[in-house]
């Protein structure tokens, strides 16, 4: 039994999400092999070789594979994915592009978004935007598994010393071109990786009174910005700061939401969060039945004070 | 050009759902259904292609209980102008619905199957992408923004940290996210209109595919539940209690 773990990566380092789902790799049982599939990635090969309990890392590069396109990277993951017990992606927008690919065309059922082991088969997730906790089985001969990073420690990024193999790369494609992307650029802290996230709704009113009132308040706690669905959709951040079923799924230590009334689609986002404060003026706003403190106080006056008062 | 829209029937965005005390899944019985939110804005984009004169025929697809085809009637009353329902009381899973949409999509030849990213019931993910793997097509998933150029649709999704722009050759497979669109409401004159459009129904037998589900329950249960909080009374006290109750800052 080995299993497969495709890194995201962005072709000179490994990101975090690996790292978890390297974790959730091991305990299926057996070794641990990686896949970097990219262009100029050696970097990136020779960071996942460093990961503790990675005993193989498996090195594909093509100019076609650089930015991760779906058609060309499950091409990949097939060519050598019927050695493998299980298949692992983080579930990322990148895993969630390309692990159900991988699975249609090996003829298995996939297992989304699991948040622990049971066995080698045997998985959790939640279902029903996190208000329900599913355990399934699988009866495939391999198991295709995206892994929600939250729910794992990740693996140490030193101490291992994985030899790295070099995999032909397979023909691209041709149905699809990237064309270009934009890069949010920030100092912060990721937002799915951060330990303290400030996080802001609706009741800011705009993005100037936004970006006045969060920004002091994370600059002063180290903190990464999170928004609700509201704030994002009338403007006030952007979509990739949005925490919720639909946007990140986080787990920080302390989590501060202020402005936010609480929807099951935000809290499916934040509810495994170690401490959450809400900061609400409505005594009868549902984030205050998940918050272990909450106070009842007008956002503008209060962040501004706690911002004094840290 | 012809476009297959995919329809699932999932419990209300709004309604918090109850697990069974006995472990078997989530009570859904006289609960409100509807339509997946993600694939109302599927449907939505379908017909803003056909109003723009890109799209001749929009097809709106179910797979599940007789109900969907309440499902169905929306969506043409949103605009699409026939729809096929594959009638089945099996739990169909996401590779199973992949295959019926597939053995559709050989039946129609599409040149765009537009589904939403995710069920809101099974947070799954996953039926676009296989529909594409098994169709052999390119897939443009989490779009935000959809342009069609003759052959080639230049799409905008949201991955992380950002938006990226891709380029598929037409037939494709499009999954919605959620700033992709504003979906209309639908009027009674709409609605009334939808009653008259064709919905034929089908059986998985019949479009020969095993529906039969690949990952078995073996339990539902409810998420740990959190220890209460408490109300604190001023900044002061919230401070204190995260530095020395919580040590979190």
């Amino acid at each position: 039994m080995t299993a497969l773990v495709i890194a995201e990566h962005d072709n000179a380092t490994i990101k975090g999400a690996t790292l978890n789902t390297v974790t959730a790799a091991a305990q299926c049982g057996g070794e641990v092999h990686v896949l970097i599939a990219g262009h100029n990635a050696a970097g990136a090969a020779a960071a996942a070789a460093q990961i503790a309990g990675v005993s193989k890392v498996i090195h594909a590069d093509a100019e076609y594979l650089a930015h991760g396109l779906a058609e060309n990277m499950a091409a990949q993951v097939l060519a050598i994915a019927s050695t493998y017990s299980h298949i692992l992606f983080p579930a990322t927008a990148s895993g969630k592009n390309i692990a159900p690919r991988v699975a249609a065309q090996l003829d298995v059922g996939q297992i989304s978004d699991i948040t622990k082991v049971i066995a080698a088969d045997t998985f959790e997730r939640p279902i029903y935007a996190g208000n329900a906790i599913a355990t399934v089985q699988s009866a495939d001969a391999t198991k295709v598994i995206t892994v929600r990073t939250t729910g794992f420690d990740p693996a140490a990024a030193t101490g291992g010393s994985a030899a790295v193999e070099t995999q032909a790369a397979q023909a691209d494609s041709g149905k699809s071109t990237f064309l270009g992307s934009e890069i949010a650029k920030s100092d912060r802290p990721e937002l799915t990786a951060a330990k303290i996230i400030v996080s802001g709704g609706r009741a800011l009113g705009s993005a100037e009174k936004f970006n006045e009132v969060m920004t002091p308040l994370a600059d002063k706690l180290g903190a990464a910005l999170g928004a609700s669905r509201a704030a994002v959709d009338a403007g006030y951040a952007p979509n990739d700061w949005q925490v919720g079923q639909t946007g990140k799924i986080v787990a920080p230590q302390l989590y501060v939401a202020c402005g936010i009334s609480g929807a099951i689609q935000h809290l499916a986002g934040m509810k495994d969060s170690k401490v959450i404060v809400a900061i609400n003026k409505d005594p009868e706003a549902p984030i205050f039945s998940v918050a272990d403190y909450g106070l009842e106080a007008d956002l503008f006056t209060a962040v501004p004070e706690l911002i004094k008062a840290l | 050009m012809k476009i297959i829209v995919a329809v699932k029937r999932v419990v209300d965005f709004n309604v918090k759902v109850r697990v069974k005390s006995d472990g078997t899944g989530v009570d859904i019985a006289n609960v409100k259904m509807s339509m997946n939110p993600f694939d109302e804005i599927a449907v939505e984009e379908a017909v803003r292609l056909k109003e723009r004169g890109m799209a001749t025929e929009v097809i709106a697809v179910s797979c599940g209980v007789t109900q969907c085809q309440e499902t169905l009637r929306t969506a043409m009353a949103i605009g699409a102008d026939r729809a096929i329902l594959v009638e089945t009381d099996v739990d169909l899973q996401p590779l199973a619905v992949a295959k019926l949409l597939k053995a559709l999509v050989d039946k129609e030849q599409p040149s765009l199957v537009i589904l939403g990213k995710q069920a809101i019931d099974d947070d799954c993910n996953q039926t676009g992408q296989m529909l594409a793997a098994l169709a052999d097509l390119p897939q443009a998933t989490f779009a935000s923004k959809v342009e069609i150029a003759g052959e080639k649709a230049r799409v905008t999704r949201e991955i992380d940290g950002g938006l990226e722009t891709l380029e598929v050759t037409l037939p494709a497979v499009i999954t919605t996210d959620l700033r992709l669109n504003e979906p209309r409401y639908v009027t009674l004159p709409n609605i009334m209109k939808a009653k008259k459009k064709p919905l034929d129904t089908v059986k998985p037998e019949d479009l020969g595919v095993d529906v039969a589900p690949r990952l078995k329950i073996l339990q539902v249960v409810e998420p740990a539940k959190r220890g209460t909080g408490i109300k604190v009374p001023d900044v002061a006290t919230l401070v204190d209690k995260l530095k020395n109750a919580a040590k979190v800052i």
